[in-house]
């Protein structure tokens, strides 16, 4: 029972989401809401199981003194500060100038922008590895990359004016991207809309059942 | 000055002799200011059915008034008035200059409902004719979505069929799948280097399939490192991850006769914020230096991050999501890339279930389906436009029809 009731509650949901789908009249133009509703109450709930777990493995990082036991402490420190403050100062917790607010726009962005700001760095690596002429197709994503990427800045065009309009940079660049990579694209968004189709059945009919707990 | 005041006099004579309902819009109009602003109200206001719904809206269309102009133009909005059961008008809503059309809701199919538009200027409203009373009808079948239902449920027929031909026990040609092969061996790798294994399921919650494709490939995986008893890291950005991923790995390792190796400190909950949960796993990768990293799952601008990280430390990674926009990352970076379709198929593959194959076999219709659909549409559109042949743009435009899904 343990297993066939949740896949006995996949079964009728997955077929009730797709009927809905076709059906304006109520109730099930309304379903779509009531599941999204239903959703986020579940996730709302169990957004404690998650805080629970994460103040139960800083605690116990912190009394066995594990390996970087210090970040534990960073962690509920600022769990505990921002929870706090946000209860604190009840509903304009999101006001300017609170506590709250402060933390978010003074610590908690800077921070994450930082995390972002890696990207960069990482883009220029992995191009290098990427864009290294080691076979055709390597050396045929090198070159639609150049293209690309000088058509995109105004030199492209000042070191390709002598030729015709078609063929100065910017075009080729606008080129590239609107026919051979949609084309690319689309082929595999039709693969993975495809995929999704048969995943679903799969779930639906309970021929997928690995979410739930192991084998068949 | 004088076209003003012509204006005046057409105005209150389209005002005057209209019914009650908008003669209380009408009243509104300010006629003993010296500097009134006069314009022509919007004419031939439509309340029509709004199709496909539950009776719930009208749609109203009109043209606007000859005084809505972009320069120099008089009309400054538009206000919607409705009278329910032929009571009293009351405004519904105030629309910007150039709107011709508004679908109003919030209806019931037990009342009839009639429409007044009336164009606003500085000196007040000149309102339109009252529509005719109508009431909005319920429908049971949206047929804008015909063709979407029929191919649906051409490919879904396809998947049942294959599904129940490989059940009677028909043998399936499934390809090679690279990024699959390598899973034990990537598995195999950190248990002989005594490192452990990283599954990163993505940064989505339950409800994004590729989120449950993540887990139901750790369901399979679980299994391989339950029996070679190697050391798994799975942080996770979702309360509700959390809770099934920890179910997942307990069933797989059950099944592999491993329950006591089961750990529930495994799975971890970090954060729902993006670059907090990056910043976690990050740190991670660099202090453990997990042998293998699985990134499966739905990934966003943090995919390369992750990706390069784990590429930093040496790590073999496997990377799996349905984001176009995110495989170049993942294939740059990545030693295997499960690109879109492969990530839904994986847990098929690997469990090599006859009924689980039988449904890839069933995508394969709606491949060629596709495949065929692209052909005549791109034959279609070249003749259509290089020899100016209508029959061809027939072809074209009905394709578009039938496969738009707007």
């Amino acid at each position: 029972m343990r297993r066939e009731i949740p896949l006995l509650i996949t079964g009728i949901v997955g077929v009730v989401f797709v009927i809905q789908y076709f059906i304006p009249h109520w109730p099930f133009n309304r379903m779509n809401a009531w599941f999204s509703d239903w959703f986020s109450i579940v996730q709302a709930c169990a957004i404690w199981l998650g805080a629970l777990n994460l103040i139960k493995i800083s605690i116990q990082k912190i009394a066995k003194k594990k390996k970087d036991w210090i970040y534990s402490v960073v962690i509920l420190v600022f769990f505990l500060l921002i929870t706090i403050l946000g209860f604190a100062e009840g509903e304009e917790f999101r006001e300017p100038g609170t506590g709250f607010t402060w933390l978010y726009e003074f610590v908690y962005t800077p921070l994450s922008s930082t995390m972002f700001a890696i990207l960069a760095f990482f883009v220029a690596s992995a191009s290098y590895r990427a864009f290294r002429a080691r076979n055709l197709e390597a050396t045929l994503l090198l070159a639609a990359a150049f293209f690309v990427m000088l058509g995109r800045v105004p030199i492209g065009d000042v070191i390709s004016g002598f030729m015709p309009q078609g063929a100065q940079l910017s075009n080729l660049a606008t080129w590239i991207m609107t026919f051979p990579q949609t084309a690319g694209q689309r082929a595999i968004m039709i693969g993975i809309a495809l995929g999704i189709v048969s995943t679903s059945l799969r779930i639906i009919l309970g021929i997928e059942r690995s979410h739930l707990g192991g084998g068949d | 000055m004088s076209f003003h005041i012509a204006f005046l006099l057409l105005s209150v004579s389209l005002i005057v002799p209209s019914p009650s309902a908008q003669d209380e819009v009408a009243d509104s109009v300010a006629v003993s200011d010296s500097a009134l602003v006069v314009a022509a109200p919007p004419t031939s206001v439509i309340a029509s059915e709004h199709e496909y719904d539950d009776g719930e809206a009208l749609d109203l269309s009109w043209v606007p008034s000859i005084d809505d102009q972009l320069v120099g133009g008089l009309v400054i909005a538009y206000r919607v008035y409705r009278s329910t059961n032929g009571g009293e008008l009351e405004m519904i809503e105030e629309l910007i200059p150039g709107a011709n059309q508004f679908t109003s809701g919030e209806l019931s199919s037990d009342s009839s409902y009639s429409y007044v538009v009336a164009a606003v200027t500085t000196s007040g409203e000149f309102a339109s004719n009252a529509t005719a009373p109508l009431s909005p009808e319920t429908e049971w079948l949206n047929y804008e979505k015909k063709w979407l239902f029929l191919i649906g449920l051409l490919i879904a027929g396809a998947v049942m069929y294959f599904i129940e031909t490989a059940r009677k026990g028909k043998k399936l040609f499934v390809r090679k799948i690279a990024g699959l092969e390598a899973i034990d061996d990537a598995v195999g790798r950190a248990t002989e280097m005594g490192r452990s294994i990283l599954f990163i399921p993505g940064i989505q919650d339950m409800d994004d399939v590729q989120t449950l494709a993540g887990l139901t490939i750790l369901g399979r995986i679980a299994g391989t490192i339950a029996e070679y008893d190697t050391k798994l890291f799975m942080p996770v950005s979702r309360s509700l991850v959390m809770t099934a991923a920890r179910e997942t790995i307990k069933a797989s390792f059950q099944t592999a006769g491993r329950p006591d190796k089961y750990s529930d400190d495994m799975v971890s909950y970090v954060t729902d914020e993006q670059f907090g949960y990056v910043a976690h796993v990050d740190g991670i990768m660099v202090r453990e230096k997990p042998a293998t990293v699985f990134l499966l799952g739905a990934f966003f601008a943090e995919s390369l991050i992750l990706a390069e990280t784990g590429n930093s430390i040496g790590a073999i990674q496997i990377a799996g999501t349905a984001r176009p926009a995110q495989l170049p990352f993942f294939i740059a970076a990545c030693d295997f890339t499960l690109i879109g379709e492969e990530l839904f198929a994986a847990s098929a593959y690997l469990s090599n279930e006859p009924r689980a194959l039988g449904s890839l076999k069933g995508q394969d219709v709606g491949k060629a389906l596709a495949m065929i659909v692209i052909v005549i549409g791109v034959l279609a559109a070249t003749i259509a436009s290089a020899w100016q042949v209508e029959s061809m743009q027939s072809i074209v435009d009905t394709l578009n029809s039938v496969f738009s899904t707007n």
